[in-house]
Protein backbone atom coordinates (compact mmCIF):
# COMPACT_ATOMS: atom_id res chain seq x y z
CA UNK A 1 0.00 0.00 0.00
CA UNK A 2 0.87 3.41 -0.66
CA UNK A 3 1.20 5.32 2.62
CA UNK A 4 1.38 8.70 1.66
CA UNK A 5 -1.85 8.80 -0.36
CA UNK A 6 -3.60 6.47 2.31
CA UNK A 7 -2.48 9.19 4.71
CA UNK A 8 -3.66 11.91 2.93
CA UNK A 9 -6.62 10.35 2.33
CA UNK A 10 -7.47 9.85 5.83
CA UNK A 11 -6.92 13.58 6.63
CA UNK A 12 -9.32 14.53 3.32
CA UNK A 13 -12.05 12.55 4.78
CA UNK A 14 -11.59 13.75 8.15
CA UNK A 15 -11.59 17.30 6.72
CA UNK A 16 -15.01 16.40 5.03
CA UNK A 17 -16.59 14.87 7.88
CA UNK A 18 -15.77 18.35 10.23
CA UNK A 19 -17.21 20.37 7.15
CA UNK A 20 -20.19 17.96 6.61
CA UNK A 21 -20.35 19.03 10.60
CA UNK A 22 -20.24 22.71 9.96
CA UNK A 23 -23.04 22.45 7.17
CA UNK A 24 -25.11 20.67 9.20
CA UNK A 25 -24.73 22.70 11.92
CA UNK A 26 -25.26 25.93 10.39
CA UNK A 27 -28.32 23.94 8.44
CA UNK A 28 -27.14 25.07 4.97
CA UNK A 29 -27.61 22.68 2.16
CA UNK A 30 -26.58 25.47 -0.14
CA UNK A 31 -22.82 25.15 0.34
CA UNK A 32 -23.40 21.61 -0.07
CA UNK A 33 -22.53 21.12 -3.38
CA UNK A 34 -19.15 22.48 -2.90
CA UNK A 35 -18.77 19.45 -0.79
CA UNK A 36 -20.30 16.61 -3.31
CA UNK A 37 -17.59 18.25 -5.24
CA UNK A 38 -14.55 17.63 -2.72
CA UNK A 39 -16.18 13.98 -2.08
CA UNK A 40 -15.82 12.99 -5.64
CA UNK A 41 -12.22 14.39 -5.56
CA UNK A 42 -11.63 12.32 -2.33
CA UNK A 43 -13.28 9.35 -4.55
CA UNK A 44 -10.53 9.71 -7.40
CA UNK A 45 -7.87 9.05 -4.91
CA UNK A 46 -9.75 6.73 -3.42
CA UNK A 47 -9.84 4.68 -7.36
CA UNK A 48 -6.13 5.82 -7.36
CA UNK A 49 -5.57 3.82 -4.30
CA UNK A 50 -7.85 0.68 -5.65
CA UNK A 51 -5.39 0.71 -8.83
CA UNK A 52 -2.18 1.18 -6.75
CA UNK A 53 -3.03 -1.75 -4.24
CA UNK A 54 -4.82 -3.97 -7.04
CA UNK A 55 -1.24 -4.16 -8.48
CA UNK A 56 0.93 -4.44 -5.38
CA UNK A 57 -1.47 -7.55 -4.84
CA UNK A 58 0.01 -9.23 -7.74
CA UNK A 59 3.84 -8.14 -5.83
CA UNK A 60 5.24 -10.34 -3.24
CA UNK A 61 4.62 -9.22 0.69
CA UNK A 62 0.76 -9.26 0.25
CA UNK A 63 -2.13 -9.18 2.64
CA UNK A 64 -2.48 -12.86 3.60
CA UNK A 65 -6.04 -12.85 3.42
CA UNK A 66 -6.48 -11.33 -0.02
CA UNK A 67 -10.34 -11.71 -0.17
CA UNK A 68 -10.85 -10.06 2.68
CA UNK A 69 -9.02 -7.29 1.72
CA UNK A 70 -10.47 -7.14 -1.90
CA UNK A 71 -13.78 -7.03 0.28
CA UNK A 72 -13.13 -4.06 2.14
CA UNK A 73 -11.52 -1.96 -1.07
CA UNK A 74 -14.45 -2.77 -3.07
CA UNK A 75 -16.48 -1.00 0.47
CA UNK A 76 -14.40 2.28 0.48
CA UNK A 77 -15.00 2.94 -3.12
CA UNK A 78 -18.55 2.37 -3.33
CA UNK A 79 -19.71 4.29 0.32
CA UNK A 80 -19.18 7.94 -0.96
CA UNK A 81 -21.23 7.53 -3.93
CA UNK A 82 -23.97 5.80 -2.34
CA UNK A 83 -23.63 8.33 0.40
CA UNK A 84 -24.15 11.50 -1.71
CA UNK A 85 -26.84 9.74 -3.64
CA UNK A 86 -28.61 8.98 -0.27
CA UNK A 87 -27.92 12.73 0.82
CA UNK A 88 -28.75 14.72 -2.44
CA UNK A 89 -33.14 13.97 -1.29
CA UNK A 90 -32.66 15.07 1.64
CA UNK A 91 -32.92 19.33 1.16
CA UNK A 92 -32.31 19.85 5.29
CA UNK A 93 -29.47 19.54 7.33
CA UNK A 94 -29.77 15.89 7.68
CA UNK A 95 -28.53 15.18 4.32
CA UNK A 96 -25.02 16.46 5.48
CA UNK A 97 -25.46 13.48 8.57
CA UNK A 98 -25.31 11.48 5.73
CA UNK A 99 -22.37 12.49 4.11
CA UNK A 100 -21.02 12.87 7.42
CA UNK A 101 -21.26 8.91 8.41
CA UNK A 102 -19.60 8.32 4.50
CA UNK A 103 -16.60 10.48 5.44
CA UNK A 104 -16.11 9.02 9.17
CA UNK A 105 -16.56 5.08 7.49
CA UNK A 106 -13.57 6.02 4.90
CA UNK A 107 -10.87 6.24 7.48
CA UNK A 108 -12.13 2.52 8.97
CA UNK A 109 -11.92 1.37 5.50
CA UNK A 110 -8.12 2.41 5.28
CA UNK A 111 -6.94 1.78 8.18
CA UNK A 112 -8.63 -1.71 8.34
CA UNK A 113 -6.80 -2.14 4.74
CA UNK A 114 -3.56 -1.16 6.66
CA UNK A 115 -3.97 -3.89 9.32
CA UNK A 116 -4.70 -6.51 6.70
CA UNK A 117 -1.98 -5.73 4.42
CA UNK A 118 0.80 -5.77 7.45
CA UNK A 119 -0.67 -9.08 8.56
CA UNK A 120 -2.69 -8.10 11.68
CA UNK A 121 -5.96 -9.30 12.58
CA UNK B 1 -61.46 6.82 0.28
CA UNK B 2 -58.31 5.21 -1.87
CA UNK B 3 -56.33 8.57 -3.02
CA UNK B 4 -56.25 9.69 0.85
CA UNK B 5 -55.38 6.58 2.15
CA UNK B 6 -52.43 6.72 -0.68
CA UNK B 7 -51.67 10.08 0.11
CA UNK B 8 -51.37 9.10 3.75
CA UNK B 9 -49.33 6.06 3.28
CA UNK B 10 -46.64 8.45 1.03
CA UNK B 11 -46.58 10.98 4.16
CA UNK B 12 -45.48 7.97 6.36
CA UNK B 13 -42.83 7.10 4.09
CA UNK B 14 -41.54 10.01 3.59
CA UNK B 15 -41.54 10.62 7.46
CA UNK B 16 -39.85 7.58 7.71
CA UNK B 17 -37.12 7.91 5.26
CA UNK B 18 -36.56 11.51 5.96
CA UNK B 19 -34.84 13.78 8.04
CA UNK B 20 -32.76 12.34 11.23
CA UNK B 21 -34.32 9.08 9.58
CA UNK B 22 -32.06 9.24 6.51
CA UNK B 23 -28.83 9.16 8.98
CA UNK B 24 -30.63 6.01 10.71
CA UNK B 25 -30.84 4.71 7.37
CA UNK B 26 -27.26 5.51 6.67
CA UNK B 27 -26.02 3.98 9.48
CA UNK B 28 -28.12 0.52 9.21
CA UNK B 29 -26.70 0.20 5.52
CA UNK B 30 -23.88 0.66 6.51
CA UNK B 31 -23.66 -1.77 9.60
CA UNK B 32 -25.90 -4.19 7.57
CA UNK B 33 -23.34 -4.57 4.88
CA UNK B 34 -20.43 -4.60 7.42
CA UNK B 35 -21.81 -7.17 9.31
CA UNK B 36 -22.81 -9.44 6.64
CA UNK B 37 -19.82 -9.45 4.64
CA UNK B 38 -17.99 -10.16 7.91
CA UNK B 39 -20.00 -13.11 8.28
CA UNK B 40 -20.23 -14.34 4.96
CA UNK B 41 -16.52 -14.45 5.04
CA UNK B 42 -16.47 -16.77 7.92
CA UNK B 43 -18.86 -18.89 7.66
CA UNK B 44 -17.57 -19.60 4.30
CA UNK B 45 -13.57 -19.89 5.32
CA UNK B 46 -13.07 -20.56 9.04
CA UNK B 47 -16.77 -22.06 10.51
CA UNK B 48 -14.78 -24.34 12.69
CA UNK B 49 -13.31 -21.78 14.71
CA UNK B 50 -15.89 -20.45 15.97
CA UNK B 51 -19.13 -21.50 14.96
CA UNK B 52 -21.52 -19.80 17.53
CA UNK B 53 -19.86 -16.77 17.28
CA UNK B 54 -20.24 -16.53 13.62
CA UNK B 55 -24.05 -17.85 13.02
CA UNK B 56 -24.84 -14.66 15.62
CA UNK B 57 -22.74 -12.49 13.27
CA UNK B 58 -24.56 -13.55 10.37
CA UNK B 59 -27.94 -13.31 12.30
CA UNK B 60 -27.22 -9.54 12.95
CA UNK B 61 -26.10 -8.82 9.55
CA UNK B 62 -29.22 -10.37 8.22
CA UNK B 63 -31.54 -8.40 10.98
CA UNK B 64 -29.49 -5.35 9.74
CA UNK B 65 -30.70 -5.79 6.29
CA UNK B 66 -34.25 -6.49 7.47
CA UNK B 67 -34.13 -3.08 9.29
CA UNK B 68 -32.75 -1.32 6.50
CA UNK B 69 -34.92 -2.36 3.94
CA UNK B 70 -38.23 -1.82 6.64
CA UNK B 71 -37.04 1.91 7.40
CA UNK B 72 -36.45 2.62 3.13
CA UNK B 73 -39.72 1.13 2.57
CA UNK B 74 -41.36 3.22 5.25
CA UNK B 75 -44.91 1.48 5.07
CA UNK B 76 -47.25 0.27 7.93
CA UNK B 77 -45.89 -3.58 7.57
CA UNK B 78 -42.35 -2.60 7.68
CA UNK B 79 -42.46 -0.50 10.19
CA UNK B 80 -44.17 -2.71 12.10
CA UNK B 81 -41.34 -5.06 11.12
CA UNK B 82 -38.87 -2.56 11.98
CA UNK B 83 -40.13 -2.91 15.53
CA UNK B 84 -39.48 -6.39 15.80
CA UNK B 85 -35.87 -6.32 14.48
CA UNK B 86 -34.98 -3.44 16.32
CA UNK B 87 -36.29 -5.39 19.33
CA UNK B 88 -34.57 -8.41 18.54
CA UNK B 89 -31.30 -6.59 17.97
CA UNK B 90 -31.53 -5.21 20.96
CA UNK B 91 -31.96 -7.98 23.08
CA UNK B 92 -29.43 -9.51 20.95
CA UNK B 93 -26.73 -6.80 21.85
CA UNK B 94 -27.30 -7.44 24.98
CA UNK B 95 -27.89 -11.19 25.50
CA UNK B 96 -24.41 -11.73 23.39
CA UNK B 97 -22.77 -8.67 25.18
CA UNK B 98 -23.43 -10.00 28.70
CA UNK B 99 -22.32 -13.79 27.66
CA UNK B 100 -19.53 -12.71 25.76
CA UNK B 101 -18.35 -10.76 29.37
CA UNK B 102 -19.54 -13.91 31.41
CA UNK B 103 -18.41 -16.70 29.44
CA UNK B 104 -15.75 -15.47 27.00
CA UNK B 105 -14.38 -19.16 26.23
CA UNK B 106 -17.74 -19.52 24.14
CA UNK B 107 -16.53 -16.30 21.92
CA UNK B 108 -13.25 -17.40 20.48
CA UNK B 109 -13.62 -14.52 17.91
CA UNK B 110 -15.55 -11.52 18.01
CA UNK B 111 -18.87 -10.61 16.74
CA UNK B 112 -20.47 -7.18 16.02
CA UNK B 113 -22.54 -7.57 19.62
CA UNK B 114 -19.79 -9.47 21.48
CA UNK B 115 -18.59 -7.05 24.81
CA UNK B 116 -21.95 -4.70 23.80
CA UNK B 117 -20.63 -3.76 20.21
CA UNK B 118 -17.14 -2.73 21.96
CA UNK B 119 -15.07 -3.73 18.56
CA UNK B 120 -17.90 -1.01 16.80
CA UNK B 121 -17.69 1.98 19.27
CA UNK B 122 -20.74 0.57 20.38
CA UNK B 123 -23.03 1.32 17.99
CA UNK B 124 -24.78 -1.85 17.67
CA UNK B 125 -26.23 -1.11 21.26
CA UNK B 126 -27.37 2.23 20.46
CA UNK B 127 -28.38 1.75 17.25
CA UNK B 128 -31.49 -0.31 17.90
CA UNK B 129 -32.94 2.19 20.55
CA UNK B 130 -32.39 5.48 18.20
CA UNK B 131 -34.55 2.74 15.61
CA UNK B 132 -37.15 2.05 18.57
CA UNK B 133 -37.02 5.93 19.29
CA UNK B 134 -37.28 7.21 15.84
CA UNK B 135 -40.45 4.87 14.78
CA UNK B 136 -42.11 6.02 17.79
CA UNK B 137 -41.45 9.74 17.41
CA UNK B 138 -42.65 9.06 13.43
CA UNK B 139 -46.00 7.24 14.27
CA UNK B 140 -48.84 7.90 12.55
CA UNK B 141 -51.31 10.17 15.21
Amino acid sequence: MTAPLANALIIASLVGALWSVVLMMLSRPIGKIYLLGYLALIEIGLLVLAVLAVVALFLPHGPVRVAVFVGYLIGSLVILPLAGWWSVAERSRWGMGVLLIGCLAIPVMIVRMYQLWSGGA
Amino acid sequence: MPEQRTESATDLREATRSGPGRILIAVYALFAVAATARSAYQLAVQFDRAPLAYLLSALSGVIYIVATVCFVRGSRTSRLVATVSCTVELIGVIAVGTASVLVPSAFPDATVWSLYGDGYGYVPLVLPILGLLWIRHTRPR
